[in-house]
């Protein structure tokens, strides 16, 4: 990440701290604020978060590290969500969550080495009719099917890194 | 207060309404057995975590069996706590801590006191039924604590003591289920935290998962080596803690003992911290009234209150939290430090031995001084003035290896002429002795009289943070005392707000001072033992012929031989040092 841009998203965050009438009490929510705006939380972010709130790093890294929403690793370029919800899950969104696992090589939470995908589930997403659905960055694709997922991978693969 | 009436295994009481029920079957003589629960009310600390379920009894009327150290009681509750349903759920409850437990009791450091240990065999338990995965985490070694998490029971004790009681917030649980475990930020190393080293944290572990580095080893093979001369310290807090390791009554005083014991070892010369610290209150008191006179003459520029420099985890405290506050501790090294310096100077002058042929041992009750006696700045030429700091358990580890007989051992005296000290010097084993020892030297170099009764019994007690006022010929000094780093913290926010009007602040990491301390016999959550420590330290005071440091004679010759006076040119060189600001986030 460049330097100027983590800058301006270190003021947006200090920002939305300061912002707050409680601060000691509000650290999840900072905490999912942070995540937003960074995409992950490592740990430069977790000792500013600490810092902002006045306590103890540990303690912000004991609640990153407890909950599963909170992901230390940084997101991909194109990051994968796929849809969990009811009506995705019943028209295979499993099989195609463990498509995507089993191509890119990563777990749930992870990134790929070269950085390019990360892959996440989600909770509904509210586009039902089209389940089950796969959102990559800000694209939708709906009616997924697991012999998609190479075609959809590799066209994301030629875009690169650039 | 409200009261209520219980009944627990057939017996029928009357409690305040609101306690739990571990407190309550306590008042009747019934031992409810508990891992995680911790109840340090004295120092304000409860660890409430009820995670460990070994504590569960019967309630009438309730499906499930409750945890007795978190349920509160009520008016007709009644209790059953030996049920076979009982028994068997703690049972199981142990079985399962066992299963994720490594079984290396025997060559655990924390054998013998490890309360898990004890639970084990108090149910007699045989067998591990439940064989699973175990969770395994590299081990943390740092220069006065090592954590070996793999035997962690999640009791989060030591969470509790590092965040709340002191401050400092190192430690956190982090994960969840199987993988949790209580670790520091990013899982770093001790070492690169804002750690203390006070080491209340391994004070109430329940098991080894934190332990002290133990470098009594390293002590037998300095003796073993005819090319050195070793030299050993006590402090203060030792002798009034060593005999509780040989099965004596705590406030047992066992200097003569601890003495003997020590030549029998075979250190060369057996020396006393107390003997530094009279040495410190030449130093430290020197100082003060230096600031004291030159405020009182209007110098704006003078920090006041200062603050003692004698606790090396107060010390790291402050670098780390209150760097703004750097110039108002004195800058007098810790009694275990001008010891060292003294030791490998005047001391290494006098044998006519290069400093490098002397090894430094010192005995503390503390894991702080450790880290302390590692610090760079402590070190001429890469050797540092204190080679090995041992804490009063490896000493009496040490002694029991050597086949040395304590309980028979004859009274003997220190050597000359590091080891002759004042009651003074004994008292600073105490909350609030350094001051009260600071006092009687200033009283008598401020007012120019001759100091009567010596007992401040206003700066005595064992309140964790309290202030009293001296009277120096009409001028009311103010004083505050702390012991806790939380409570420490409290102090320095005073002054940090400009509120404060003390003209002097005494601050020790641990409860009670370093009777206390980390490296003291494990008190198992019984802080009577510390009270009695206290009453040891002062009686040895009351016993000694001369009470202030500066009528120490040894000390007088220091200066008149080696020295000049406090504050000099050389005692600046080998008696004072200087802080550093350290990082927090
Ligand atoms: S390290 Fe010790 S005190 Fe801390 S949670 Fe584990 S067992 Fe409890
Ligand atoms: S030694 Fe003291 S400061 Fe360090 S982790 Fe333990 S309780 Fe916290
Ligand atoms: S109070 Fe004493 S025992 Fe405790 S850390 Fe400080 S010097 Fe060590
Ligand atoms: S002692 Fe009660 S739950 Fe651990």
């Amino acid at each position: 990440m460049k330097h100027v841009k983590m800058e301006s998203y270190f003021s947006r965050l200090e920002s939305f701290i300061d912002s707050l009438e409680d601060k000691k009490g509000s650290l999840i929510t900072v905490l999912h604020k942070a995540q937003d705006i960074f995409g992950y939380l490592p740990e430069e972010v977790q000792s500013f978060v600490a810092k902002k709130l006045g306590i103890p790093r540990s303690k912000v890294y004991g609640v990153v590290t407890f909950y599963s929403f909170f992901t230390m690793t940084p997101k991909g370029k194109y990051p994968i969500s796929v849809c969990l919800g009811t009506a995705c899950y019943v028209r295979g969104a499993a099989k195609l969550l463990d498509e995507f696992k089993r191509k890119l090589e990563i777990d749930i939470g992870q990134t790929t080495k070269d950085g390019l995908f990360s892959l996440d589930g989600l909770r509904c997403v509210g586009a039902c009719s089209l389940a089950p659905v796969v959102i990559i960055k800000d694209k939708v694709y709906g009616k997924v099917t697991v012999d998609m997922v190479e075609k959809i991978i590799s066209e994301y693969k030629a875009l690169g890194v650039v | 207060m409200e009261k209520c009436k219980v009944t627990i295994d057939g017996k029928t009481i009357e409690v305040e309404k609101g306690i739990t029920i571990l407190e309550a079957a306590k008042k009747i003589g019934i031992k409810i057995p508990t891992l995680c629960h911790l109840d340090l009310h004295d120092i304000k600390m409860v660890n409430k975590a009820a995670s460990c379920r070994v504590c569960v009894v019967e309630v009438e009327g309730r499906k499930n069996l409750a945890p007795s150290c978190s349920t509160p009681v009520f008016d007709g509750m009644k209790v059953i706590t030996n049920s076979i349903r009982a028994l068997n759920a703690r049972k199981i409850v142990l079985e399962l801590l066992l299963s994720d437990h490594p079984k290396e009791c025997l060559t655990c450091a924390k054998s013998g006191e490890c309360e898990l240990q004890e639970l084990a065999e108090e149910f007699a338990i045989r067998k591990i039924e439940f064989e699973g995965e175990m969770s395994r985490y590299r081990k943390d070694y740092s220069p006065s604590i090592i954590r070996d998490m793999d035997k962690c029971v999640m009791c989060r004790r030591c969470e509790t003591m590092c965040n709340e009681v002191q401050t400092v917030g190192v430690l956190s649980g982090i994960n969840r289920g199987f993988n949790s475990v209580v670790a520091t930020f990013f899982e770093k190393n001790l070492e690169d935290t804002t750690c203390t080293y006070c080491g209340q944290c391994v004070a109430v572990c329940p098991t080894g998962a934190l332990t002290e580095v133990d470098y009594s080893w390293d002590v037998i093979n300095a003796i073993a080596n005819p090319n050195k001369i070793v030299i050993v310290q006590t402090a203060p807090a030792v002798r009034a803690a060593l005999g509780e390791e040989f099965g004596l009554e705590p406030g047992t005083s066992v200097t003569g003992k601890m003495v003997a014991a020590l030549k029998r070892l075979g250190f060369d010369y057996v020396f006393d911290t107390d003997f530094a610290a009279d040495l410190t209150i030449m130093e430290e008191a020197s100082e003060f009234l230096d600031r004291l006179t030159r405020f009182l003459n209007g110098d704006k520029s003078v920090r006041l209150p200062i603050l003692t420099s004698c606790c090396p985890a107060w010390i790291k405290f402050f670098e780390h939290h209150f760097p703004e506050l750097i110039d108002m501790p004195s800058t007098a090294k810790s009694p275990q430090q001008m010891f060292g310096a003294i030791a490998k100077s005047y001391f290494a002058d006098i044998l006519q031995v290069p400093r490098e042929k002397i090894v430094v041992v010192s005995v503390m009750p503390c894991l702080a001084k450790k880290y302390e006696a590692s610090r760079p700045e402590f070190k001429v030429n890469g050797n540092p003035d204190v080679d090995i700091s041992i804490t009063t358990r490896e000493l009496a580890r040490l002694i029991k290896q050597a086949n040395i007989d304590f309980m028979s051992l004859p009274e003997e005296d220190f050597d000359k002429p590091l080891g002759e000290s004042t009651g003074a010097g004994v008292i600073f084993g105490v909350t609030g002795g350094v001051i009260e020892a600071a006092v009687r030297t200033a009283y008598e170099w401020y007012t120019g009289k001759e100091l009567r009764d010596v007992e401040f019994r206003q700066l005595r007690s064992d309140e964790g943070i309290r202030t009293a006022s001296v009277n120096f010929g009409g001028f009311e000094l103010n004083i505050g005392i702390s012991y806790g780093l939380g409570n420490a913290r409290k102090l320095l926010e005073e002054i940090k707000s400009g509120k404060s009007n003390y003209h002097a602040i005494e601050i020790m990491a641990c409860p009670g001072g370093c009777i206390g301390g980390g490296g003291q016999p494990y008190h198992h959550g019984n802080l009577d033992i510390i009270r009695a420590r206290a009453r040891a330290i002062y009686h040895e005071d009351r016993h000694k012929e001369i009470r202030k440091s500066h009528k120490n004679p040894y000390i007088i010759e220091l200066y008149e031989k080696y020295l000049g006076k406090p504050l000099s040119e050389k005692s600046h060189k080998l008696l004072h040092t200087h802080y550093f600001k350290k990082v927090l986030y």
